[in-house]
């Protein structure tokens, strides 16, 4: 196959950044294009149907479902308030007679003669879609939603939890090898996206949560840490819906490991500006990695982004990163696999041919100079992911 | 369609589309080439026929020959040797074809239900009835939570009572259920209930569904009739589900025949073989994200799809399903519990790598084996017998009339267990893929054992239904790889000692093997594919081959690469011994002994 290795997730200072918002079911859209947007904009509302709520009337007045329809009070389609009587059977002579009242406000939706079942539906719900980024509403999507565009820096993770929030970008370690533990996290940072290094401990969940950190971006972290901070295990890598004190972005993987010194110089070139970050992950057909973009379009963002913009080349130029999806001599990679699990280097070689390896499988291999040791190795080319521009 | 002599296959799987080429090559058909290219259902690219195109070409390049035109396949072959003859496809892409199936009794129609959905090929989102536990208002919660392509109701059995099965329309009604795809469409339901219910639930379901009505999947409670409905699923399918996909309508112009749902056609095949040979198959196909399980016994079939059970996006579900310990437990080496879960997240999060050290390679042949047991074990409880009914079994148990309920499967009488998917069909040594399928499924007596080199039964199963003799042939030459033969005593350890196993192997050059197994014993004794042993098999006391206690077997044994495998490990119980440095021990004996990894290294971990 053509690429038979993980590509990079994308980490930029600038890039064209669009959003879709789109409503769960056909509403009313709020902006128009063109309109300037900010994260909390609501952009399209729409009225979900009520919950519906089933009575079986036959039981309640001691009646034949068939008769059911004699004894009501209110007709199909009709409003109903919570305690009004809906239907009343009359009973011998008027002993015995029951009386049936409406357990919600709503509306009498179905009269069921075979089974008896009535069913009510409670006022529609409404729906709220907020724009999520900075930026300018680009396309509307008659009824759905909108696009949202903007410019500036966008960080992909490799696996997150929680859903959208926005806060000010707070980078709270020296170096992308150090730990975020409990004492780098401080009343202040309330609201605040923080940014760590290597591995985030329990006990700095644990206090971000106190602290009402809205997100952290990180490199590692331990698998049984995870679990207790969603509550439940993972078992399927698909999230964004956790009910988590702070949304958390990991951009390395799991146990220790050192945030990419690239990622960690842009987050630190962002620090206080403000970000809209999302855990939500999803690696399968349809692949979506947890993320982090600061816009141009918050005007605080717009020197960072032009600085970052000139490192990563000309203006305008396309984005290194899109360019860097295939492995050739030079360039560099992360190793994504034991026994060199989380180590930097250069590509020096490509070998065409099939490689045996330890486990005597034979395939496409790549050969590697580690940046810390200068050792030379060879792995398979499955087994290492490409950083382009560190 | 007798005059077909090369046939193009492709089958759009989630990642991957694999091409086959399969021509008349003297008298027979045979698998020429295959190519395969990254499925493009997704963006950038939203159209599958990209992806199918860049497979071709692959099988283009390597035939040495054209077989694209500009708008499609070229059909049929002309003079010049260029094109097909037929083109046929299976697709599994975005996300296959997801069901919701709703019923009366949840053992009883539901299950009936389930069962039509799942051999269709659909994965089942949820199974709704009126006596599973959950109250209206939550059935009705869970319906609008879900979004299937499409939902199975039945219920009642004809000339019943209708109340129930209106009532599950009404809840239907109530949810308002819509579509995955297509927000502009109405959900398709299809109904094979109560036939007399059938105006009451198109009264109240007509306006808000695409309602279809086909015959009841239990006419009577003694009989279950799942084609009717397995057909419609079939029609919605096409005509719903990839109507909607990215570049499918163009796909189905091409094809010869309706593109199928890869897993319907993977069991279509293994039903087929089954009957022609009239034997008691089981198959498995174990994925990235889910495993499916095929068994044909006596000759009923059946399918499961565990649909959380893989070897890399749902790894770390078998590791939460499954628990650390279990998957501890097949290592022949001590490790660290947190490290082994951060291995096991860690490639759920970069599902592409593979392993390089024999270490993890041997975690991932033992997160495979628990994958492949737990989706053995919900296969089990799905294939049963239809429950609510006495039931008359096979020919030789006339007068033995059981309470039903009870599951189809027999391992002693299982004859051959076919497995498919990445890590069995590409373990480096074949030996490993045995033990593998032997570990997980247990089979007991005399198994023979076989993978798929390619993964080419989706294709083969939709060939199967328009020319079933080159889909036969291949499948026979050139899909399935045979490991060989198990033969393994089910029971008790002997009591008071004594062999497990003793086993005379007549070899085709004509010499005898003498073989005797201790309880926990495992050997393995080579014969190429091909070639057969006639064999004298005798169990130790208190266990057995299928002929009772003790009793001796008469058999032929059929090769294969791997060859003979006499296991007297043990079965119910299996004797893997529970504390930690014995298990260990046991492991190191066993790997030894099938020469399952360089044994070297394999002495290295362990020690």
């Amino acid at each position: 196959m053509a690429s038979a290795y993980t590509p990079g997730l994308k980490v930029t200072g600038s890039t064209r950044i669009r959003k879709t918002r789109r409503l769960p079911i056909p509403g009313e859209v709020l902006v128009r294009a063109g309109d300037t947007v900010r994260p909390d904009t609501v952009v399209a509302r729409a009225l979900l149907p009520g919950n519906p709520q089933t009575l079986n009337l036959a039981n309640l007045l001691g009646a034949q479902p068939s008769d059911i329809v004699d004894y009501m009070l209110k007709k199909q389609g009709e409003a109903v308030a919570a305690g009004e009587p809906i239907a009343r059977s009359r009973g011998f002579f008027g002993l015995g007679a029951r009386e049936v009242r409406s357990p919600i406000s709503g509306t009498i939706e179905l009269v069921s003669t075979v089974t008896g079942q009535l069913t009510l539906r409670e006022p529609p719900i409404p729906v709220e879609i907020q724009a999520y980024i900075h930026g300018r509403v680009v396309e509307i999507l008659e009824r759905e939603g909108v696009t949202v565009e903007t410019s500036g820096a966008l960080i992909q993770g490799i696996f997150g939890v929680g859903g959208e929030r926005f806060g000010t970008l707070r980078v709270v370690v020296e170096r992308p090898t150090d730990e975020l533990d409990e004492t780098r996290i401080r009343p202040e940072h309330k609201g605040c996206v923080v940014v760590g290094g290597s591995l985030v401990t329990r006990g700095a969940l644990r206090k971000a949560g106190e602290v009402g950190v809205a997100g952290i971006v990180v490199g590692g972290i331990v698998d049984v840490d995870l679990v207790e901070y969603v509550g439940h295990d993972i078992g399927v890598a698909i999230t964004g819906q956790e009910d988590v004190p702070a949304t958390l972005i990991v951009t390395e993987g799991f146990g220790p490991m050192a945030m990419a010194e690239r990622t960690f110089q842009l987050l630190r070139r962002l620090e206080g500006r403000e970000a809209s970050i999302n855990g939500a992950t999803q690696i399968r057909a349809g692949v979506m990695r947890p993320e982090v973009v600061v816009s141009t379009a918050s005007a605080a963002a717009a020197a960072v982004s032009a600085a970052t913009a000139a490192d990563a080349g000309a203006p305008g130029a396309a984005d290194p990163e899109d360019e860097a999806t295939v492995l050739d001599i030079g360039t560099r990679v992360r190793v994504i696999r034991e026994p060199f699990f989380g180590r930097l280097g250069v590509v020096t070689a490509l070998p065409p041919e099939l490689t045996p390896i330890e486990t005597e499988a034979r395939v496409r291999v790549v050969t590697v100079q580690l940046r810390d040791s200068g050792e030379t190795i060879t792995i398979p080319r499955a087994n290492v992911e490409i950083l382009a521009g560190e | 369609m007798a005059e077909i002599e090369a046939i193009l296959a492709t089958d759009c799987g989630s990642t991957t589309t694999k091409a086959i080429l399969i021509e008349k090559v003297q008298g027979e058909y045979r698998l020429v080439v295959r190519g395969e290219a990254p499925t493009t259902v997704e963006a950038p690219f939203e159209d599958v026929t990209v992806g199918v195109r860049n497979a071709v070409r692959e099988v283009e390049e390597l035939a040495g020959r054209r077989i694209l035109s500009e708008d499609g396949i070229r059909t049929p072959r002309a003079a010049d040797g260029s094109g097909v003859d037929a083109y046929f496809s299976t697709s599994s892409a975005g996300g296959g074809l997801q069901m919701m199936v709703a019923g009366v009794v949840k053992s009883m129609t539901t299950e009936s239900a389930q069962r039509a959905a799942l051999g269709a090929g659909a994965i089942v989102m949820d199974a709704i009835s009126i006596d599973d536990g959950r109250k209206p208002h939550e059935k009705i919660q869970r319906i609008r939570a879900l979004r299937p392509d499409m939902i199975l109701l039945s219920g009642g059995v004809d000339g019943g009572t209708i109340t129930h099965v209106v009532e599950m329309a009404e809840l239907l009604k109530a949810a308002e259920p819509r579509p995955r795809l297509g927000h502009t469409f109405k959900l398709p339901v299809i109904y094979a209930g109560n036939r007399d219910a059938r105006e009451h639930v198109r009264r109240t379901l007509g306006d808000v569904v695409d309602l279809r009505i086909v015959d009841n999947l239990r006419p009577v409670l003694e009989e279950e009739r799942l084609g009717p409905a397995r057909e419609e699923i079939h029609n919605l399918f096409m005509e719903h589900v990839m109507a909607q996909a990215p570049g499918y309508s163009k796909l189905m112009a091409w094809t010869a025949a309706p593109i199928m749902p890869t897993p319907g056609a993977v069991g279509l095949l293994i039903e087929t073989v089954a009957r022609e040979r009239g034997i008691h198959v089981i198959g498995v196909d174990i994925g990235g994200a889910t495993t499916d399980v095929f068994s044909v016994f006596d000759g009923t079939f059946n399918r499961t799809v565990s649909a959380n059970l893989g070897m890399s996006y749902s790894m770390a579900n078998v590791l939460l399903e499954a628990g650390v310990a279990n998957i501890m437990r097949w290592l022949p080496f001590r490790i660290d519990e947190a490290a082994l879960r951060n291995r096991i997240r860690n490639k759920m999060i970069r599902p592409t790598s593979i392993p390089q050290t024999l270490e993890d390679l041997m975690i991932e042949q033992a997160v495979a084996r628990e994958a492949l047991r737990l989706a053995f074990e919900h296969h089990k409880t799905l294939a049963v017998g239809l429950k609510g009914v006495r039931q008359q079994r096979d020919l030789g148990d006339v007068f033995d009339y059981q309470m039903s309920g009870q599951t189809l499967i027999d391992l002693m009488k299982l004859n051959l267990l076919i497995g498919s998917g990445g890590v069995l069909s590409h373990a480096p040594r074949r030996v490993q893929a045995a033990l593998m399928m032997i570990d997980a499924f247990q089979p007991e007596g005399v198994t023979e054992l076989a993978v798929d080199s390619i993964f080419m039964m989706p294709q083969l199963g939709v060939l199967s239904t328009v020319n079933p003799e080159a889909a036969a042939q291949v499948f026979e030459k050139d899909c399935l790889i045979r490991l060989g033969t198990v033969v393994a005593p089910a029971g008790e350890p002997p009591r008071g000692g004594g062999p497990a196993l003793e086993a005379s192997l007549r070899l085709p050059d004509g010499s005898v093997r003498q073989e005797t197994l201790e309880y926990g014993e495992i050997r393995l004794v080579p014969l190429p594919v091909g070639a057969a042993a006639e064999a004298e098999l005798r169990p130790g006391r208190g266990l057995h081959l299928g002929a009772g206690p003790g009793a001796t077997v008469r058999t032929r044994l059929e090769g294969g690469v791997v060859g003979i495998i006499l296991d007297a490990r043990g079965r119910r119980p299996f004797g893997l011994p529970t504390a930690e440095a014995e298990r260990i021990r046991a492991l190191q004996r066993w790997f030894t002994a099938l020469d399952l990894y360089p044994e070297r290294a394999l002495a290295r971990l362990g020690a």
